[in-house]
């Protein structure tokens, strides 16, 4: 009977029948159906229980039966205390890992194209991209050989030039430096690997050009590499502002404590100890709801503005 | 050993500058790493060294550590997710890529989009938490195997390569009466090494470092891995479990606490050339590049 389908339609393929076409793709449904499964059972079931964003959410009514109270949650977010700071410490820390994290990746990808001793560019590459494949946990732990108060490094510096060891982890005024620049250490290796792809992607002649004409060293740089990177730096930055309310849950997640919550204390963060440990789960979805709207809003506008500079868009 | 390059007068500060950045950058990335190293060596009753000679070096907090039950149990627990993330993850993320990558697959388009509005927006961490408790997943490791199977970047990474790939060769094998499951199998997959590897070793990270989503589903203390059983450690918490009574302690507590990190950080060291081969500098940027 497939044979059949398949001569009388071959000649024709667009007019062809649906259920032809399905059942002639048969093996390859059968194929996607542990994906689909997968997504329909873990990410669009969990859409129907963000319903209790909406209700005064009661373990032993369940999600479909506690009543509906409305924006109720989310109003007493907007009116609560917590909704300055958490968005405050989401913006700063997620604003500055942006701003003070992009400069030295550009850099470093230009460093490692530069460099006239190719082993050493591969060494540093090498050691730089290894960071960004450990967990926070452990590089918690490298932070605590650097900062701790007592045995730290940078602590022993401090003391032996006379002046008091620092708390950074604990002490509000250092926490989020600490986030930002343990961030900018994991992470700038593997970023500046899409500048380094964009340098290699550079027609060589370019530079050949430019050094028949005489162009020094930092004339190339300047008026080749740089002009290069920009689309890249454009695209690069589009998307993190799409992501700016992600301030890093992994990170803040095993480095904040108790004394820090004040600076510390994001988004993501609040709704893991509002839902999980005070079981306030309608509130909890609510604001992570809200965070997640936000989010689809500022990554839909950072596409179409994306695909505005280039024909590509990120997605 | 090494070659001098030929450098102009005019060129000398930039190139000074670059060789200063890159071998500051080296120090900036390697010392703290080295540094943990070197604590973890101390023995006990003296203070970490930066340069600390080899015949100073103690082992101590390694062989107490590695003598602990709970400490050994948590790296197990960390194979069995790092090994069996892998398998389901990889197997589910090539059956969906390949069928994704047909345009001759009805809904085609349908089913894409679907897969990318996740990607674009999720419910949060409540919805999904309930939804693995109403399907009876919690305390077991199926809650973190299931939750975390498919990664949507991972997913359409491998469908753009497969793709890529020439049609001829899967046109010719299914006039030859091939299956689809056929083609994927003898075809495409041999075709499909380097992303395969990429692929598989990125799940084995993301799985051997998975830290938060075993606190949040499970409460079993005995099923924690690796990097709970670090932060167990390195915050103090449940240290009876870990480590001998203070009265017959044998390393310092500091040792202990980095030899920890260093024994959590090896296996991603045994598997970095692998990943620094087929992950930094084959697909990743062939993709980029275009």
């Amino acid at each position: 009977m497939n044979a059949n389908v398949v001569i009388r339609r071959g000649a024709k393929p667009k007019t062809q029948p649906v259920l032809a076409r399905v059942w002639r793709a048969r093996m390859l449904f059968l194929m996607l159906l542990p994906g689909l499964l997968y997504f329909v059972l873990f990410r669009y079931l969990p859409l129907l229980n963000a319903q209790i964003a909406f209700k005064d959410f009661q373990p032993t009514l369940g999600v479909w039966g506690s009543p509906w109270i409305g924006f109720q949650h989310f109003l007493s977010f907007f009116n609560s205390f917590y909704f300055s700071q958490l968005m405050t410490n989401t913006l700063i820390i997620s604003v500055l890992k942006l701003v003070i994290g992009i400069p030295p990746a550009i850099i470093l990808a230009i460093a490692i194209h530069e460099s006239s001793f190719k082993r050493l560019g591969r060494l540093v590459q090498t050691a730089t991209y290894l960071p960004h494949f450990l967990s926070w946990v452990i590089v918690f732990g490298v932070l605590l050989a650097m900062l701790s108060p007592s045995e730290g490094l940078i602590n022993k510096g401090i003391v032996s030039t006379g002046a008091d060891p620092i708390g950074f982890l604990t002490d509000p005024n250092y926490f989020r430096w600490v986030a930002i620049f343990s961030d900018i250490w994991k992470e700038t290796g593997w970023s500046a690997i899409l500048y380094l792809a964009a340098l290699i992607g550079i027609s060589p002649d370019l530079y050949e050009a430019a050094q028949m004409d005489g162009a020094t060293r930092w004339q190339r740089i300047r008026f080749i590499s740089l002009p290069g990177l920009l689309d890249v730096i454009i695209l690069v930055t589009l998307l993190r502002l799409g992501h700016i309310l992600d301030a890093g849950f992994g990170q803040i997640f095993i480095l904040y404590s108790l004394p820090v919550y004040s600076v510390a204390d994001i988004i993501d963060t609040w709704v893991y100890r509002q839902g999980i440990q005070n079981f306030e789960f309608g509130m909890a979805t609510a604001v992570g709801l809200f965070k997640g709207l936000i989010g689809l809003l500022l990554i839909v506008t950072a596409n179409r503005i994306a695909r505005r500079f280039g024909d590509r868009g990120l997605y | 050993m090494i070659k001098f390059p030929k450098i102009s007068r005019a060129d000398r500060p930039i190139e000074f500058s670059v060789v200063a950045f890159l071998v500051v950058t080296l120090l900036v990335t390697v010392i703290p790493l080295w540094y943990v190293l070197m604590i973890s060596f101390t023995p006990l009753g003296s203070s970490p060294k930066l340069l600390a000679l080899p015949w100073e070096w103690s082992f101590r907090a390694y062989q107490e550590l590695l003598a602990q039950p709970a400490l050994v149990r948590a790296g197990l627990n960390s194979i069995i997710l790092t090994v069996g993330g892998v398998l389901i993850s990889l197997t589910m993320t090539v059956l969906t890529a390949y069928p994704l990558s047909r345009k001759d697959l009805p809904f085609r388009g349908f089913f894409t989009g679907m897969i990318l509005f996740t990607f674009l927006f999720s419910a949060g961490l409540i919805p999904n938490y309930l939804v693995i408790r109403d399907l009876g997943l919690l305390n077991t490791y199926w809650a973190i195997l299931l939750n975390g199977a498919v990664s949507v970047y991972n997913l359409f990474v491998m469908k753009s390569f497969f793709q890529n790939l020439p049609e001829s060769l899967e046109e010719a094998a299914k006039i030859d009466g091939a299956t689809d499951l056929q083609v994927l199998w003898h075809i495409v997959l041999p075709l499909s090494r380097p992303i395969l590897m990429t692929i598989g070793l990125f799940y084995a990270v993301t799985n051997w470092n998975a830290f938060f989503e075993p606190i949040l589903f499970l409460s079993d203390r005995n099923m924690m891995p690796l990097p709970v059983a670090l932060r167990d450690i390195l915050l103090g918490l449940n240290n009876a479990e870990y480590v001998e009574s203070t009265a017959n302690q044998v390393a310092s507590s500091d040792a202990l606490k980095m030899a920890a990190v260093v024994i959590t950080t090896i296996p991603m060291l045994a598997i970095y050339p692998w990943i620094q081969r087929y992950f930094t500098q084959g697909v990743l940027l062939g993709g980029v590049k275009e």
